[in-house]
């Protein structure tokens, strides 16, 4: 076997706080041999993020430390280089993405200088070369009409192809190694797929090595040729895709395969009464223009949607960013404003002011995408689930502190918790809360947007099993917002595809996963599975 | 603020506080002299604390007692700095003196130079020209200017924050209108409508407070407005508001709190505005009453006479204290209250 093009042994990173140090990776080993794609996957909190940066040594030191471990690159100890020949391979030997490419791309710098810095620092080409080049790696990226598109600023274009510039910049140096921190994540599924092609395609023409850094294992199946898992820390297992895929030895490797949200929705109860009811709903936001703030357009983030959802069932809405799958929920809820009628039980609620929607606000309640966002630091978790019980329910502190502790308890958490403040929480126990919060009120419609997209695979799975549960007991009628189809396919009864505003398709979720008729629906079909 | 005391946040913060030894030790310092200058009437005063008398206890601090109490002649209050008073109290009892026995607005007439007169073991700090203790009257000073200080920040402060609300959380018209509003006055100068205001009217400690007060709550303002412009936006407080809260509940419940950190940490820098603003009025004569005990009269004399640098130089020393131990006391509280600590 020849020389692997990188090597980490026995690895280990620590945080050092004021008080006491944590180890975040402990002891890890891999090898990524030239012109293949490794796959680094685990859960959150997992330190695959930790492990990737610190081969670049981009971690905030001197708070993290490696306490052992060597990184070898070409025959090249990393962790022993020093600064200026780390900022040699830097964008230069080792390219790097990230997550997000909103924020990691400067948003004053337009797309010819963002590529042009890499240029000059590791290339020292010729400024009359550097701009056929950047064209050159537009080109290859995938970027419609380069030429056109030198002078556009990161907002001006859409998320998929900022990624591609991230990918673009990354490669100008023609690195032997592409790491790439959860590339697809921040993107919509249609989009992943592209990007996901794009990289491998690359792969093959300029032979490097990727190292994919992921939760996602049908990424990892997609592109990758060997596997590591991490959990906590520790490298659990580790060996070729198909091995680790198809027969996972580590209990915790095969908790990530089967984590993939399953079953189906609840039986559908037997009445046939309808919860909410919304008739050409269409929410506009005018653009102005001019010293006089004339409207003279409107982007119709909402356009015309009809839906009918009955007691105790699920309606799932799904659709990419930038559909108006969360303006709705924000409409329904009366949260915006909106034309078109809603019916709520028997009462229009449409042309209620807020005031006069305050009590019908117990029986519609939300539940928001970010847990980290959607609690108030500053309240313990007793203030926050009491909030809305204090202004609906006639009851005293005590029944209302006994209402609190019963409805913790079903929601799968320890009662003992009230006091605690929501940082000392993870995501999905504080999607819990959030649920609490809503639940306690024994609301009929409960809005979820997007409640699993934050969390990791098996959370997102207890947390629909959670929701299921609850529907059953309580009859709750849910308007499930996601733009991910395994979970809608686990909760909904009926589906609404929407697409710039538009339903594109709606129908039961059966027939919608076995017969889909529009195309996009069949795109974001084939994109997910 | 209930929470306060339970919430871990701030927990963090007064642990930051604490771990800044020289905010720490600035709040003490200035807390023992904020403290002490309270009780300015039992440090510097030209009555004793306590007499005994005839076996009868007596407060001339707190209490007037005519002469005649004393065997005396006159029915008016007594002048216990009168030998003859002296005389006739030490006859049957006793009269214990607080450390300095000078009011800020005592005359010494005892003076052996003219005034003013230069530090001697009479006049500590020497006196001014008009053979006024000046280290009684520093002390009084000290104290006026930080309850001015004081006072005028914490009213400022609840007008901005309130009207920052409302600009803040409600947004378009009102914000609108209230930005312009606030724009047109500001632009009023402040100087020339006091100079104008106290040649008809004789400015009083609560009437320059009024004034200053009308003008000095926009500092916050723009501060909270734009943290209740955040803040409105923020997940958790639409969550709120789904679950049915007031506005003005979700306002003081849920955005107030993070609006607090940044008004917490302007305060003491408010505060050292309000100081200055009210030496430079005293310094320029439009400031408290004649007679009152101000540093910046205090600075107006010693740049009036040169040749007694005792004046001008107690003066500095004070402020100049004053001004960096809230400086620093503000620097602490601003790392402490960051987020990113």
């Amino acid at each position: 076997m020849s020389q692997p093009l990188l090597s980490v042994k026995n690895l280990s990173v620590s945080f050092t706080d004021e008080a006491r140090t944590t180890a975040a990776v402990k002891g890890i080993s891999f090898d990524l041999e030239a012109g293949k794609t490794l796959a680094l996957v685990g859960e959150s909190g997992s330190g695959k993020s930790v492990s990737a940066l610190s081969i670049l040594k981009l971690l905030p030191y001197p708070q993290a430390s490696h306490p052992s471990g060597q990184i070898i690159f070409n025959g090249e100890d990393i962790l022993a280089a020093d600064e200026k020949r780390l900022r040699q391979i830097r964008g230069g030997r080792i390219g790097m993405i990230f997550q997000e490419p909103m924020t990691s791309l400067n948003p004053l710098h337009n797309i010819e200088r963002q590529i042009s810095e890499v240029l000059e620092l590791h290339q020292a080409l010729k400024s009359n070369r550097i701009q056929a080049r950047i064209l050159e790696l537009l080109d290859m990226v995938g970027i419609p009409n380069p030429a056109e598109r030198l002078k556009a600023y990161p907002h001006e274009l859409s998320g998929g192809q900022r990624q591609r510039v991230m990918i673009a910049m990354a490669l100008a140096a023609e690195p032997d190694i592409l790491i790439a921190d959860e590339p697809t994540t921040a993107l919509d599924v249609t989009i992943q797929a592209q990007i996901l092609e794009l990289l491998q395609q690359l792969q093959k023409k300029l032979g490097m090595a990727i190292l994919l850094i992921t939760h996602d294992l049908g990424i990892v199946r997609e592109v990758a040729d060997s596997v590591c898992v991490m959990h906590q820390g520790e490298l659990v297992e580790s060996g070729t895709c198909e091995a680790i895929l198809q027969s996972p030895r580590h209990s915790y490797t095969q908790e990530l395969i089967n984590a993939t949200p399953s079953g189906e929705a609840v039986p559908i109860p037997d009445t046939d009464e309808p919860l909410v009811c919304a008739k050409n709903l269409r929410v506009w936001f005018p653009i102005k223009r001019g010293v006089m703030q004339k409207t003279v357009d409107y982007i119709k983030a909402v356009d015309g949607i009809d839906f009918e959802l009955l007691k105790g069932r699920t309606l799932g809405i799904v659709g990419e960013s930038g559909s108006g799958k969360t303006t709705l929920g924000l409409a329904i809820a009366r949260l915006i404003n909106s034309e078109g009628e809603i019916i709520f039980g028997q009462q229009p609620i449409d042309s209620l002011n807020q005031k006069n929607m305050r009590p019908l606000r117990r029986d519609i309640q939300m539940v928001f995408q970010d847990p980290y966002g959607s609690l108030s630091p500053r309240m313990s978790i007793r203030q926050i689930i009491d909030e809305g019980l204090e202004i609906h329910s006639q009851k005293n502190a005590r029944q209302r502190n006994q209402q609190i502790e019963k409805t913790l308890q079903e929601v799968g958490l320890n009662p003992n918790i009230c006091d605690r403040y929501p940082h000392e929480f993870s995501g999905g126990q504080r999607q819990r809360i959030a649920i609490a919060r809503a639940l306690v009120l024994q609301p009929k419609l409960i809005i979820l947007d997007e409640p699993t997209s934050a969390l990791d695979r098996s959370v997102q799975r207890q947390i629909v099993n959670l929701l299921r549960d609850l529907q059953q007991k309580y009859q709750i009628g849910y308007l499930f917002i996601s733009h991910d189809l395994s979970v809608v396919r686990a909760l909904s009864h009926h589906i609404i595809v929407m697409k710039d505003g538009k339903v594109v398709e709606q129908n039961d979720t059966r027939n919608i996963f076995t017969t889909p008729q529009n195309p996009y629906t069949q795109a974001l079909i084939k994109a997910a599975y | 603020m209930f929470a306060f005391k339970t919430n871990p946040i701030n927990q963090r913060r007064i642990a930051n506080f604490r771990k800044n030894r020289r905010g720490i030790w600035s709040l003490r310092i200035f807390l023992l002299l904020f403290i002490g200058c309270l009780f300015a009437e039992w440090i510097a005063n030209d009555k004793p604390i306590l007499v005994s008398y005839d076996d009868h206890w007596m407060v001339p601090v707190l209490v007037e007692y005519p002469e005649s109490a004393f065997g005396g002649e006159f029915e008016t209050e007594a002048d216990y700095r009168d030998p003859y008073v002296v005389e006739l109290i030490e006859e049957k009892g006793w009269m214990l003196w607080p450390p300095i026995r000078y009011s800020y607005d005592t005359i010494n007439y005892n003076l052996d130079k003219p005034a003013p007169s230069p530090p001697s073991s009479a006049n500590l700090l020497g006196t001014d020209d008009q053979a006024r203790d000046v280290l009684a009257r520093v002390i009084y000073g000290f104290r006026i200017s930080v309850l001015f200080a004081l006072i005028l920040s914490i009213l400022s402060s609840i007008i901005g924050i309130a009207v920052g609300a409302i600009q803040g959380f409600y947004g378009g018209k009102i914000d609108l209108i209230g930005q312009r509003v606030i724009e047109v006055w500001g632009g009023l100068p402040v100087l020339y409508l006091l100079i104008i205001l106290s040649s008809f009217v004789q400015p009083s400690f609560w009437w320059l407070l009024g004034v200053m007060l009308l003008f000095n709550w926009m500092t916050l303002v723009d501060l909270v407005r734009a943290e209740f412009l955040r803040g409105r936006n923020l997940e958790y407080v639409r969550a709120a508001r789904a679950l049915g809260l007031s506005n003005p509940r979700i306002m003081y419940r849920h955005i107030l709190p993070n609006a607090m950190v940044s008004t917490l940490t302007f305060m003491p820098f408010i505060l050292t505005g309000a100081i200055t603003t009210l030496t430079a009025l005293d310094f320029l004569g439009f400031g408290l009453p004649v007679g009152s005990p101000s540093l910046g009269e205090l600075v107006a004399q010693g740049k009036a006479n040169l040749q007694a640098p005792w004046l001008g130089i107690s003066a500095f020393v004070v402020l100049a204290l004053m001004l960096t131990l809230l400086i620093f006391i503000g620097e602490a509280a601003r790392d402490a209250f960051d987020p990113r600590k």
